[in-house]
Formats: C-alpha cells, structure tokens, sequence
C-alpha cells in the first residue's frame, strides 16, 4: 500500500523525482498530449469532507489527464453531511473497488486514520487536513520556485524563502517547513509569536517577528492567508495592525530582490496579508501556482498509482 | 462453600512471609503453620498480599451510558484488577448531584456485592460551575459521600471553588479538583508541546493545570479547607503541590496509571487510543510523577477509568472522547513503573493504592493495615508472573485500553472482598 | 558476455540505416526523426547528424517519451519520465522514423504508436532499430535493421553508447533464470 499523508514520509530524492516528473507533465499536458492513457481503468475518489473547490478541481483534472476515473464526494448532500463516521465512509469506498482516495479533510490526522485502518486497502492522498498537513501545496509551491528561482533544476539549496503570517493555523506551512527544509532551502518564518506554534523552535527554521528586516533578503516570499475569525480569538488586534507588520503591499515588495517572486496559496484576502496591486504585480506568481498545481498532483498520482508497490510515500 | 480461607505462602507488603487466615469477612490470623481446621487453602506461593486496592477516580458510565460501563461491570473489571473499593465519578446521566441519584449507584454497588462502590458527588449542578449541589444531601445519604468533584470538568469559578471548600468542612468532605483552566483548553486536544505543533492538533498546555493547582492550594489555605487535585500531569503541578505541603496546606494529589507510562509522541498515529484528558504528556513529566509518588509528595494512584464505546474511539482525533480504561491494569502498570524501577516498595504500593486512597476518601473499612480483625479485603498479587494485556479479554464493557499486546508484570491471583474472593 | 556489435559496426550499422532511410523516402525533406529514450534519442540524433551530411539538410528530430503509455506499468515501479521534445512544425503529414535500440516484445513501439496518435497524424510511421533480438509478442517489424541478432528470451541485450555509457557496443548475456 502506498499513500501520500506527510511531506515527512517523502526522502529528499523522492521530492525531486515527483519535481522532475511533474516537469514532464506539464510539458506532455502544455503539448499536444492532453490525455494521457496511464491510469485507464483506476478509480479515484475525492472524497471532500470539507469545502475546496481549487484543490477539488486540481486533483480532478489531474486524474482526468491520466485517464482514471473520478467519483467526487463532496461534504455538501452526501452521507458526510448526514453525520456518517470517517469509518463506515471508508468502507464504502473500499466496497466501491477505489483505488485511491484524495482527502480533504477538517480533522487533523484523518488521513493517516484512513490509511493506518483496516477500513480500506486503496492509496490515501492528503488534500489537506486540519491543522496539519497539506502535501500536494507543498509540492506545488516548491515546484514553483524551483522553476522560477533555480537555474539547473535539482534542490533549492542556498535559496531564501519566508513564509509569512497564520503558521499556527496553517497546514499550507507545515508542509512547506518540511519540504523546502528538505530540499535545502533556508525558511524564515515571519509572524506577530501569537500566530507561531508552541515549540518552534524545534523546526528547522529561522523565526523573526520584522518583516522588513527579512523581506529584502528572500528569494520567494509566500503570504499565508488570515483568517478573519482569528481577531476575535485574540491572535491580533485587528486587521488593520496586521496588514500594517505583516501585510504585504506596494511599498514593502519594492524592497524586494531583483526576480525574486511572491506567492499565496489562495484564497487571497485582498487588502489584508496582499494588497490587490502586489497580488497582480508581475512579480506574483499566484496564477501560475494554480496551472502548476495541475502537473505536481499529475506526478504524484503517477508516482503513486502507476505501477507496482513500493514507491514513494509511506508504505504501511 | 466454606468462608475460611487460609492464604499460604505468600508475603506481607513490608516482605515478611507470612500465612493469613481469613474467617466470617475477617483476617482471623497471621504467622506461620496456622491450624488449617478445614478452612479453603490457597497457595500463594511467590505472591505478595496487599491491603485491597482503592481507587478514588472511577468513572462507572450508570446511570445513562450503560453501553460503555455498569456498576456490575465496572465491579467486575474492578475485582479483576485487584480492587475492592471503587469511587464511581459524578458526570453520569443524570449528574450524581442529588441524594437519589448517589443512592442509586450504591445500592447498584451493593447489589453487585464484587466490591465497594462509594458514589462521588457532583460540586455544582449539572457539573456546570455555577450553583452548588445539595452536598449536604448527598453526605447525609445512605452512599455517606465524602468525595465531590466535577471531574470532567474544572471548578473554574474561584469563589466557587471557595465556597465548596468551605461547605464540605461540615460534614469532613473533600473537593477533588480536575484541575484545567477552560479558557487555555479550549478546543485542546492533545499536550501543547512539540508533538502538538508537527501533528496540528490543538495544545493543551500544562499552565492550564499548574494555573489552576496553584489558585487552588492557595484558596484551601485561606478557608483551612481539604483540597484533592485528580491526575496531576505536570511535573510543575507536582512542584507546586510539593510547595504547598511544604506550607503545611492540607491538600492530596493522585497520578494515574496512565500519566506514569506513557507519553504524548503516541499520538503520532492520530490514532484516539491514546486520547485522554488530562492529555499524555512528555517523558520529562513522567519522571517527575514517578518520582513525587514515591516521595509521597503525590499521595496515591487513582485509575482515570473511563470506558468509551467503540464508536467514539474508531474516528478521527478530534472527533474521538477522551478517556481509557485502567481498572485491570492499574497495578501492573505501578509494579512495572515504579516497584521494578526500584523507586517504591511493596509497602508503599499498599500506601498509594489502598492506605492512602481509603483515608482521603474516608473509607474507613478499607485501606487497613494487614492485621488480625480487619476486614478481609486484600489483593493477591504474582510478580514473578506476567501478563499480555488483550482488549478482547476485559471485564469492563468497554475495550478502549491503550495497552493492547503490552506485556506486564505482576498478576493479579485473588481479590478477597469482605473475606470471600470475588 | 559476448560482443555482438562493435563500436565500429554500430557506426556503420547507422550509416547504412541512414541511407535506407533516404532511399526509402525519396530524401530527407518531409522526415522527422523521433528517439526513444534514453538510447533510441542518441540514436537518433546520430542518424539526423548522418542524414544531414549525406543531404546537406536539417532534419528535424526530436524525442517520444513512452513511459505513460505502456501497458505494463503495474508489472514494476514507475520510472522518471524522460523528456518528449516534438519538433516546432509538429508530426502532421510527415514521414515519422520512431528510432529505439533494441526491438523485443514490441510493446515499446505499440505505445509509442499510441502515443504518436495522441499528438498528430503522420503520413507514415516507420522503425528503425539498432538490434533485433526476436521474440514479437505483436504484429510490429522494424523497416530498417541494424543487425538481427537471435537470442533466447532469457538472455539479455544491453546497447552501450558512448554519450550514456562511454563507449559504443551491444552485448549479449545469459540472463539468470528466475
């Protein structure tokens, strides 16, 4: 069995093979190849518990460009929403023949429940889990940086990247930590302590609470998104002291490296982490993460669903 | 059936080997060559006898989740694990806030017969913090509660907490706090630390119990009142309890099974087993427990038995009830932690399980030093046997033990409850 | 191990190759040229470079990356995808040479068959290969040759090139019995 739940089950040769092969995806996806035969006759389930529709869609046109067949189970209408367990949802997809399940999921660790249990024998693919994990934006976003930052391709050694705002809540952040970490980039993690998790400082990561002092030294800075709510659990004053310390805007990004590249995992709240003119400037890459997004869960479920077990991934 | 019993070949807890004749519910004997006089021989050869087990933290689930527990389940896990005297929790349904419902559980207890249950009574009503319960009614009942707490829950209110310190001075009572500041455990899910930040699950920090201990102590202090802190956790909870005694406060705290073993990198498997509240915490903490309980700064081992039905466990993390079932493991998890570790005697595993536990709850026929005329309640216990805890094979109701497939050592052989073994 | 192709044989295998294929299609001016990698690339760009001398011409060439195509995918782990490099003026009504090293089973050139068809629709398709070995599990054949070489189907061919393996040569092992 073979799963994708954590960038911390991944080695960092197998971080670049999924990098490597998304490259070819994308060039067989951006060429005439629309379709390819690869995964003809799997089934793949999304199963969506929680609402995303851009992560929903990305996985599904990725499934659909390798030919496999793609049931989407969505929270909204179905079973899940009528309070059926995580368990019984699994038993049914197993008893359906799914080959694999992309979750989405609002549990942390639900994942890893589906594929530690006897519920199911198909791969689990992370789509995002609570607090956790969200290993495919990872992939994604490295993939993106590679590309716009490296010259030859390979690890992201010697590059600077921060990541900058809601950690603590952040899936996208975990994710990232860890597979740029991994792929030899230096990762500052600039945000107000209140939003940064207890202990870390055990993760491999430079901390600073001043954007300004950081900003002009980073190759790729990727703004996470704030979540409105937060203000009323105390994580800050208000939006307006955030967008201040934190936000990025015009005046910020022109301090800035020569090519260096901003980023956001979407969805952005224009006017409060990005101002609208820094989120269209040509330094943005935010569109192009998206069309990335597409190749990278391509790789994985190649990677993943293609051929014979033991590949990357936890085996379990 | 005969009711005399002889005990042959074992040893006393301070180690002196020593037969125990056993007649009409009393220890009738002690030495050696005792006149069998057609009494029931045992031989316990290699066993150590100890003072029946007490545990002040049981939570019993009757009345309203007799799915998960009964009284007479309960009792029976109980009896297995070496217990003769349970105190069952107040958060049943409806709360154990009133003189009927407390009454209900002691005559379930007694129906059971396997053992004492000594109901505990709710602090506030409906365990909402905000208005006392009739405790007054509860003490004065046939169940004679002693032991009041909100478990489940914290008394979080601190003129709350004053007043039931105050109240139960009347009638010799005790508050037993399950000390968790709600504000800084809201949603809380796991031990705040670095596990809790890898794997997302929200903290709940230690502060949030230390905070409270310490207002705690400090209140009893003020109203001359007995204050008892359930699962302590944190080896800063512990250091502060070792203040407060140094003070000359009167307060006594108990460690679980559980919080002496194991650690909260297990819930790296996000697999709701090892869900419990208070949370596992870090190998650090579990040192510090192992250490105050030997020292005697924690005064007993309490179970935190909390039986949950499969389908609240067979989830996600977040979704899952906190809680595991520590009856039937409870003295094998000590022996193994702290008598094999060669932190505590056997003399002071009968202190922490029975001596200790019978007089902070005022269970005055239990927790007696093995002497002739006491009631029979005593435990049988074979270190040199071992065991492989199998969840298929409990007692209890429930099969929600974190122990599944571990191998401990010490088996409990008998469990004699007023004289006959159960 | 046996050296069933030299350095030297191999050179002039692909000189003649080369010219077959100039003769067979009336010239060089509607072929593309298209390698199977890793080795049928190499290959391939050594023909283009022969056929360019000989024609004073530049041939397009490029190369098909097969992997997502094949039929046995299940049967090991999935391998890094090579490139697929089309040529600019694409496949349409051209004369396509697939070029690969070894013909076996002939599943290889199926799937660039169907890979071919997901990207346009050639005049024709034809297949040169360096070394067949026999033992088609399909109704394909090569229409230019570099050497047949009979083997047993548990023996392996291995095709050594200078620009992945140093130097120039095709071996044949016996392989070991499973």
């Amino acid at each position: 069995m073979r799963h994708l739940l954590s960038i911390s089950d991944l080695s960092k040769d197998e971080a670049v093979l999924i990098l490597d092969t998304a490259i070819e995806m994308a060039r067989a996806s951006d060429g005439p190849m629309k379709k390819l035969p690869t995964l003809r006759g799997r089934t793949i389930v999304n199963l969506f518990a929680e609402d995303s529709t851009r992560t929903r869609i990305s996985f599904e046109a990725a499934a659909k460009r390798l030919s496999a067949d793609v049931i989407n189970f969505g929270a909204k209408g179905s079973s899940l929403s009528k309070g059926e367990s995580l368990k019984d949802t699994a038993l049914t997809l197993q008893a359906m023949g799914a080959d694999a399940v992309i979750i989405r999921h609002g549990a942390s660790g639900a994942p890893v429940r589906l594929a530690d249990s006897a519920w199911m024998s198909g791969s689990v693919i992370n789509a995002g889990d609570g607090t956790h994990e969200h290993p495919s934006q990872a992939l994604l976003d490295a993939f993106t940086i590679r590309k716009h930052c490296t010259k030859s391709g390979g690890d992201l050694a010697g590059l600077r990247i921060g990541i900058v705002g809601d950690v603590l809540h952040s899936r996208v952040a975990r994710s990232n930590v860890l597979l740029l970490s991994l792929l030899g980039a230096n990762v500052t993690l600039i945000a107000p302590p209140t939003l940064l998790p207890f202990g870390v400082e055990s993760w491999p990561v430079d901390i600073s609470y001043d954007f300004d002092s950081v900003l002009p030294s980073l190759d790729a800075v990727m703004m996470l998104r704030v979540q409105q709510e937060r203000m009323s659990d105390l994580f800050f004053p208000n939006a307006r002291e955030y967008s201040r310390y934190f936000g990025l805007n015009r005046d910020r990004m022109l301090t800035m490296k020569p090519n260096s590249i901003v980023m956001h995992p979407g969805p952005m709240n224009r006017g409060l982490e990005i101002t609208a003119d820094v989120a269209d400037s040509a330094r943005s890459v935010i569109v192009e993460q998206v069309s990335n997004g597409v190749s990278v869960r391509m790789a994985i479920l190649y990677l993943l669903l293609a051929g014979a077990p033991t590949q990357i991934g936890a085996n379990s | 059936m005969s009711k005399s019993y002889i005990l042959k070949g074992g040893s006393l807890p301070n180690g002196t080997k020593s037969d125990i004749a056993i007649k009409d519910g009393l220890i009738s004997a002690i030495g050696t060559s005792l006149d069998a006089n057609g009494s029931k021989i045992f031989d316990i050869t290699n066993c150590v006898v100890l003072p029946g087990l007490v545990d002040l933290h049981t939570h019993l689930r009757e009345p309203g989740r007799e799915d998960s527990e009964t009284v007479l389940s309960g009792s029976r896990a109980a009896v297995k694990g070496g217990f003769t005297a349970i105190s069952a929790m107040a958060n049943t349904s409806p709360v154990a806030d009133t003189a009927g419902v407390v009454e209900q559980v002691f005559r379930l207890g007694q129906e059971a017969g396997l053992c004492d249950v000594f109901p505990v009574g709710a602090v506030t009503q409906g365990l909402e913090g905000e208005k006392l319960s009739e405790m007054g009614a509860m003490a004065n009942s046939i169940a004679r509660v002693r032991v009041f707490s909100d478990d489940g829950h914290c008394v979080s209110d601190p003129l709350v907490m004053r007043r039931a310190l105050e109240y139960v001075k009347q009638f010799g009572g005790v508050i037993a706090q399950h000390a968790q500041e709600p504000r800084l455990t809201v949603g809380s899910q796991m031990n705040e630390g670095i596990v809790s930040a890898k794997l997302g699950l929200k903290g709940w920090p230690a502060i949030a119990e230390e905070s409270i201990i310490a207002r705690d102590v400090l209140i009893a202090e003020h109203v001359s009142s007995r204050l008892h802190i359930c699962h302590v956790t944190t080896a800063g909870g512990v250091e502060i309890i070792r203040w407060a005694k140094a003070r000359g406060i009167d307060v006594t705290a108990e460690v679980t099974p559980h919080h002496l073993l194991l650690t909260d990198d297990l819930a790296s498997s996000y697999d709701p087993i090892y869900k419990v509240n208070p949370p596992l915490r870090t190998q650090k903490d579990v040192m510090a427990l192992r250490e105050a309980l030997a020292e005697g700064i924690i005064d007993i081992v309490a179970t935190d038995h909390a039986p949950h039905p499969a389908e609240t466990k067979e989830c996600e993390w977040q979704e899952a009830s906190f809680g595991m079932l520590g009856l039937e493991t409870a003295l094998s998890i000590v022996m193994q932690t702290m008598v094999d570790t060669g932190l505590m005697k056997w003399e002071q595993v009968a202190d922490r399980l029975s001596i200790a536990p019978a007089r902070i709850g005022g269970y005055s026929d239990h927790g007696q030093e093995i002497s002739v005329g006491k009631s029979a309640h005593l435990s049988v216990i074979n270190p040199t046997a071992s065991w492989r805890v199998d969840r298929d094979l409990v007692a209890s109701r429930s099969r929600n033990t974190p122990f599944h497939g571990m191998e401990f050592p010490g088996v409990v052989t008998h469990t004699f409850f007023k004289g006959v073994k159960r | 191990m046996n050296a069933a192709l030299s350095a030297e044989e191999i050179s002039r295998a692909l000189t003649r190759i080369s010219h077959e294929i100039l003769e067979k299609n009336g010239g060089s001016s509607n072929l593309t040229l298209l390698g199977i990698p890793t080795r049928g690339a190499h290959l391939a760009s050594r023909i283009a470079t022969i056929i360019n001398s000989i024609d004073s011409s530049d041939v397009p060439v490029g190369t098909l990356d097969i992997t997502l195509h094949r039929d046995d995918l299940r049967m090991r782990p999935p391998r890094a995808l090579m490139p697929t490099l089309i040529p600019q003026a694409g496949i349409d009504g051209r004369d396509v040479i697939l070029i690969d090293d070894v013909l076996f089973s002939g599943r290889t050139i199926r799937a660039a068959l169907d890979a071919l068809g997901e990207i346009g629709r050639p005049k024709s398709v034809q297949l040169a290969i360096l070394v067949d070995r026999g033992h088609r599990e399909l109704p394909i054949r090569a229409d230019f040759v570099g050497k047949n070489i009979p083997t047993a189907r548990t023996q392996n061919v291995k095709v050594n090139l200078s620009e992945t393996d140093g130097e120039d040569e095709v071996l044949v092992s016996d392989g070991e019995d499973k």
